[in-house]
């Protein structure tokens, strides 16, 4: 239990997926410019990698890792260079699904989050935790617990440099820094703060 | 599309500097700032992304009047998921430490947003030919941005240059130490504001949108 604690608040804090990882840049910048619109995007987000993670681990593991199709008598076959476009089908597969599940049993959900479903598709935070999922030989357990704990880590990361930038907007900046220039030092100084969490050992 | 030849050089040098996609359009930056610690990775990301999104501009223009548009997204994932699974198992070959040390960033292409960026809002619009060459342009814009970025973290974070040692020793005994925070994270988001600043800055060149 202690071991799945710690993997938690370091897939959280030490290896935040954004801020020591980059992944998912694209939207935290796009996104961040509102602290609501930040909420959904960023629940959006720890569901849809909670899922993906064990499913893709699943996959991984069960048919595409060398050696992993010995049940139909193919010991030898060794399909992990598929595990790209996998992957990404079953992140768009599951974002769809998942869109319509929501759809159909919360509409009110729905109305929240229904407009970043696609966008997460795309989001290079998801492909990537399922890459250092399949790296760091997770087991299905750590998997799932490394996902939700990326996840958690991004939202707190946008839902911050939102609330930042809401603030910003009444500061002089210089003119050519104005925008994605501010944006990406405001950044570099949250890495920073992350960074302190590097000394804690769980 | 217009109707006079188009100028391929044109294409191109809008790609690296006029509308650079990492500078401009703010695409693709996810991948920038992580591989950006030494010129060698830089290079070789560079040259990868170039080489996918041009040959997927490529091919989904030449495939553009047949593709139906409520499933184009599919198709242009399939199309660049397969050249990245090219380009990983090419560099896994030749160039086997580099790929491990790009680790998951070559698969990160598929959701760099400058391939697909381009292929929707360029590929899909112009003739195969044309798009090749905006592909090209925008990876070299990309190459760039990287480049630069991984020149001044390699020199100002490790004080070398590919690897070289490039700092004399006697400016080390003088006092000079590296600075340790450009190879960390937040070395890489300083840098990346600071060109923008300096490129919004320059003459000639139109302001980003807020």
């Amino acid at each position: 239990m202690g071991d799945l604690f710690s993997l938690f608040i370091n897939s959280v804090f030490i290896g935040n997926i954004l801020l020591a990882y980059f992944l998912g840049m694209c939207s935290f910048i796009a996104v961040s410019k509102n602290v609501e619109t930040a909420i959904g995007l960023g629940f959006a987000v720890i569901f849809v990698l909670t899922v993906t993670s064990p499913v893709n681990w699943i996959i991984y593991h069960g048919l595409l890792a060398p050696g992993a199709l010995s049940w139909i008598g193919q010991p030898d076959l060794d399909l992990s260079f598929l595990k790209f476009i996998t992957f990404i089908a079953v992140i768009a597969a599951m974002v769809q699904a998942v869109e319509m599940i929501i759809d159909k049993y919360s509409p009110l959900l729905y109305a929240t989050l229904g407009v970043f479903l696609p966008l997460i598709a795309v989001n290079c935070a998801i492909l990537g935790t399922s890459l250092f999922m399949v790296e760091r030989n997770y087991t299905f357990i750590e998997s799932i617990i490394f996902g939700a704990g990326s996840g958690t880590g991004w939202m707190l990361a946008i839902v911050s440099m939102s609330a930042i930038r809401n603030k910003v907007k009444y500061a002089d900046i210089p003119k050519g820094l104005d925008g994605f220039g501010i944006t990406m030092i405001i950044a570099g100084l949250m890495a920073m703060t992350f960074m302190m969490f590097s000394g804690i050992t769980l | 599309m217009s109707e006079e030849n188009p100028n391929y050089l044109e294409l191109i040098t809008r790609g690296i500097w006029k509308e650079n996609p990492v500078a401009y359009q703010v695409l693709g930056i996810c991948s920038a700032l992580a591989v950006t610690v030494k010129m060698s990775t830089a290079i070789v990301m560079g040259i990868a992304l170039t080489v996918v999104t041009a040959f997927s501009s490529l091919i989904i223009s030449s495939m553009r009047k047949r593709i139906p548009s409520n499933i184009r997204i599919i198709v242009e994932l399939a199309v660049i998921s397969s050249l990245v699974i090219v380009t990983d198992q090419v560099l896994k070959a030749f160039f086997y430490d580099i790929s491990k040390q790009l680790s998951i960033f070559v698969g990160l292409i598929i959701t760099n947003c400058i391939v697909l960026g381009r292929a929707e809002a360029f590929a899909l619009a112009n003739k195969p030919f044309d798009s090749f060459f905006d592909g090209i342009g925008n990876g070299l814009g990309y190459s760039l941005v990287l480049i630069t970025v991984a020149f001044i973290r390699e020199l100002l974070g490790s004080g070398k240059f590919f690897g070289f040692n490039i700092i004399p020793q006697f400016i080390y005994d003088a006092g000079y130490q590296n600075m340790g925070l450009m190879v960390l994270a937040p070395g890489a988001f300083f840098i990346i504001g600071l060109l923008v600043w300096l490129k919004n800055s320059l003459p000639g060149i139109s302001k980003e949108e807020r």
